[in-house]
């Protein structure tokens, strides 16, 4: 258990109640003053990712000359990544449905990633959004393939922790794509593939669209050169996977984070939801153009307390959340990505083994206090 | 689909549709999120109007002229469109109908009258300039002259109502109609009359038109006063029963010629409304809770339409016309008895679709929102 969490104090009540609110005005105070501001900042960086799109496709196309592959693949990633992070997730999260403006629509946008949209939405604005960090409900606590809280319980599987969080960060697009399969679930026989065929289908749909357009046609407009573009575009994903792998793990994972179990969130009250937020989420602190190339999930915290309040905003309301946070004494966990993604990959190979001591690891699971209904479930 | 994705398309490869492979290459955003960054009336699947011209008609009004992008299809003299406009990054759509004659390809006139209250209006009022890019939609609407010209046509418009018809008018005339037209204008006075010169030119060029005004807040000013009555009609067009009568104003207005127009007249008049009707007779305003099931919200019903209501409450709802035409914030009630104010239906079985901006509630509402 870390230091931060060891001097937790466990919040009344009344004090988890007036933290919610104060959570809550923030909120409203957001609502309140969203507009043209909030339009220019998402255009902007929509007109920056296909500006980034063109050029890199361009380059690329031309990618037998050294520099044009290079600089054509730099670019390319850097339009994936935007794509994904700033415009799409946050996007499909609705963050700006208030705009009405359908190609903004959470709804119906798509994205330049493997895994179909409506599948997105479902798996992480429903699931993981709404159960954060809730072992056995939460699946991107491991993706079904990982172990990464002691609350799962080990076996000789999970010698392999590294090496499959090594394959995932390789092939995230598509371990994203396959989240809703639940494929552990298959295999152990608790879901039937028949109950899956319509989501095979499209993610089926959109990997072959997306695999056709980046290895296939892109490539054949090159010609004999055909290598270069193919070469370039794979890359390009590639960064694009490790890279949103490192930011979407250090958002919940550093050491320093929590999970809980089922029974410690029923019947939750909307401060205790927020609380459980906090505790599950860490942000990592940067400057602002690393902010945006992570869709600022670096504010993994403000995200996960209000995932539809536009993500420029998560910065300048960092400042209070951290405030209440220090007056709540409720730890707020930041840091620098070398550091938080350094504790992650310690935690997947500490979690490879079997636990040295029960309740005694750096992560100790919670204890079972959930019948004291005065006292928060998630206090150490 | 589009004609400019296939020209731009590279040669035939055998097997391949240029459509197709333009489609995979843009994907999956589109072709046009990717146009419109070049310029916001390039894109080719979707209508947007650049505005060329901005006039200030009177101190309440503004008549924007606008070119629309190849999307655009045209319309018939007296159809509607909408139009859309982003106000503090915010998409309000409205409806208008263009004044201008059919037939002129891309290029159409909107006419937009400051409402005291009116986002929207207010707006474009004071702040349409040249080269400004709208949102547009496709021309709707059943109240447009017919493909086959009538004989006889008689016009009747009240305030704003106007423009439609002048959009009838100026297609008439262009077209050197030969039969009678005639036209009452009901405005409150002399300088709030929209299009007062070019009717004044049209009527004194074309012996066919007989212009007749009616003041309603200048005694005396016109041919003549008040609010419109059937005894109106004899000095306007001797033979309205013969016509074809095209009327459009606020309700008031179209309520009187509809009460006129009774007993087999009917199916000479075609009526259009231009303001929403007003809401709430029976529905007992402020009793009652409305809540929207996707986005969790609960609120006491105020007597509003639905559509304001949820909008009141930051619940993200489509909308368009806001007067029952367009049906862009149909939406699907789960439970609940509403009234719709344009036709008078009740709605009281659940799962229903209803149109929020005409709907009110008469029970506790639960909407899929």
């Amino acid at each position: 258990m870390s230091t931060t969490i060891e001097s937790q104090i466990p919040l009344t009540p009344e004090q988890i109640e007036s933290f919610g609110k104060e959570l809550d005005a923030i909120r409203q105070r957001v609502l309140a003053d969203r507009g043209a501001r909030d339009a220019n900042y998402i255009r902007k960086v929509i007109r920056a990712q296909r500006g980034l799109e063109v050029a890199g496709r361009g380059l690329l196309w031309a990618g037998v000359f050294p520099p044009a592959w290079v600089a054509g693949t730099a670019a390319l990633s850097l339009s994936k990544i935007l794509d994904n992070m700033e415009i799409g997730h946050n996007v499909m999260h609705g963050q700006y449905d208030w705009m009405n403006d359908p190609a903004l629509s959470g709804k119906q946008f798509e994205w330049d990633n493997a895994c179909p949209a409506d599948q997105w939405r479902h798996s992480h604005n429903y699931m993981h959004h709404t159960h954060t960090n809730i072992v056995g409900k939460d699946r991107d606590i491991g993706y079904g393939v990982l172990r990464m809280s002691e609350d799962q319980k080990w076996k000789p599987y999970y010698l392999g922790n590294p090496v499959y969080a090594a394959l995932l960060a390789l092939l995230f697009q598509y371990g994203v794509a396959l989240h809703d399969l639940e494929a552990e679930r298959l295999a152990s026989g608790e879901v039937k593939l028949a109950d899956k065929r319509k989501l095979l289908a499209g993610i089926w749909k959109k990997v072959r669209r997306q695999t056709l357009k980046d290895y296939v046609i892109f490539p054949a407009l090159s010609g004999p050169f055909f290598l270069f573009p193919l070469a370039g575009n794979a890359t390009a994903n590639l960064v694009r996977n490790l890279w949103s792998f490192t930011i979407i793990f250090c958002g919940h994972f550093p050491e320093g984070t929590h999970e809980f179990t089922e029974e410690e969130t029923e019947n939750e009250s909307r401060g205790e939801w927020y609380y459980r937020q906090l505790l599950g989420s860490a942000n990592l602190s940067g400057g602002r153009l690393f902010h945006i190339l992570s869709g600022n999930l670096s504010f993994q915290i403000e995200h996960h307390l209000f995932p539809d309040l536009p993500a420029n905003r998560y910065a300048e309301i960092s400042t209070d959340v951290r405030e209440i946070c220090e007056r709540y004494e409720i730890p707020y966990n930041v840091g620098p990505l070398g550091k938080q993604f350094g504790s992650v990959v310690k935690k997947i190979c500490r979690l490879a083994l079997p636990d040295r001591k029960s309740r005694a690891g750096d992560q100790a699971p919670v204890p079972e206090h959930g019948s004291e209904k005065e006292r928060l479930p998630v206090a150490a | 689909m589009s004609p400019t994705a296939t020209a731009t398309a590279p040669s035939r490869l055998p097997g391949i549709r240029p459509q197709r492979l333009l489609d995979a290459i843009a994907g999956p955003h589109g072709l046009d999120r990717y146009l419109e960054q070049i310029s916001p009336t390039l894109v080719i699947g979707e209508c947007r109007a650049e505005v060329v011209g901005v006039e200030h008609g009177s101190e309440d009004s503004v008549t924007l002229s606008l070119r629309a992008n190849r999307a655009w299809k045209g319309l018939r003299a007296g159809q509607f469109v909408q139009v859309a406009v982003e106000i503090d990054g915010v998409r309000h759509t409205r409806c208008y109908s263009p004044a201008s004659p059919e037939g002129v390809s891309r290029e159409l006139e909107i006419t937009v009258k400051r409402h005291p209250d009116g986002l929207v209006s207010n707006f474009l009022v004071d702040h349409a300039r040249r080269g400004m890019v709208l949102g547009l939609s496709q021309a709707d609407g059943d109240f447009h002259l017919p493909e086959a010209r009538p004989g006889s046509i008689l016009l009747i418009g009240g305030g704003s109502g106007i423009t439609p018809l002048m959009a009838i008018l100026r297609t008439l005339c262009a077209e050197k109609h030969a039969g009678p037209i005639a036209l009452i204008q009901y405005a409150p006075d002399p300088e709030r009359t929209i299009y007062r010169e070019e009717l004044d030119r049209l009527a004194a060029e074309n012996p066919n038109f007989t212009l007749t005004r009616s003041y309603t807040r200048a005694p005396g000013a016109g041919d003549l006063d008040g609010h419109f009555s059937p005894a109106h009609l004899p000095q306007a067009d001797p033979d309205f029963t013969a016509a074809e009568t095209f009327a459009c104003g606020p309700p008031a207005l179209l309520d009187a010629v509809r009460g006129t127009w009774a007993n087999g007249l009917e199916q000479r008049l075609h009526v259009e409304s231009f303001v929403p009707p007003t809401l709430l007779s029976d529905g007992e305003p402020g009793t009652g809770s409305i809540r929207f099931a996707g986005t969790n919200v609960e609120i006491e019903n105020s007597g509003a339409s639905i559509l304001e209501q949820a909008e009141q409450a930051g619940v993200p709802a489509e909308s368009g016309c806001r007067m029952g035409i367009c049906h862009t914030c149909t939406c699907r009630k789960l439970s609940g008895s509403v009234k719709n104010l344009l036709t008078g239906e009740v709605s009281a079985t659940p799962d229903e679709e209803i149109q929020l901006c005409v709907s009110t509630p008469l029970s506790d509402l639960v909407i899929d929102l």
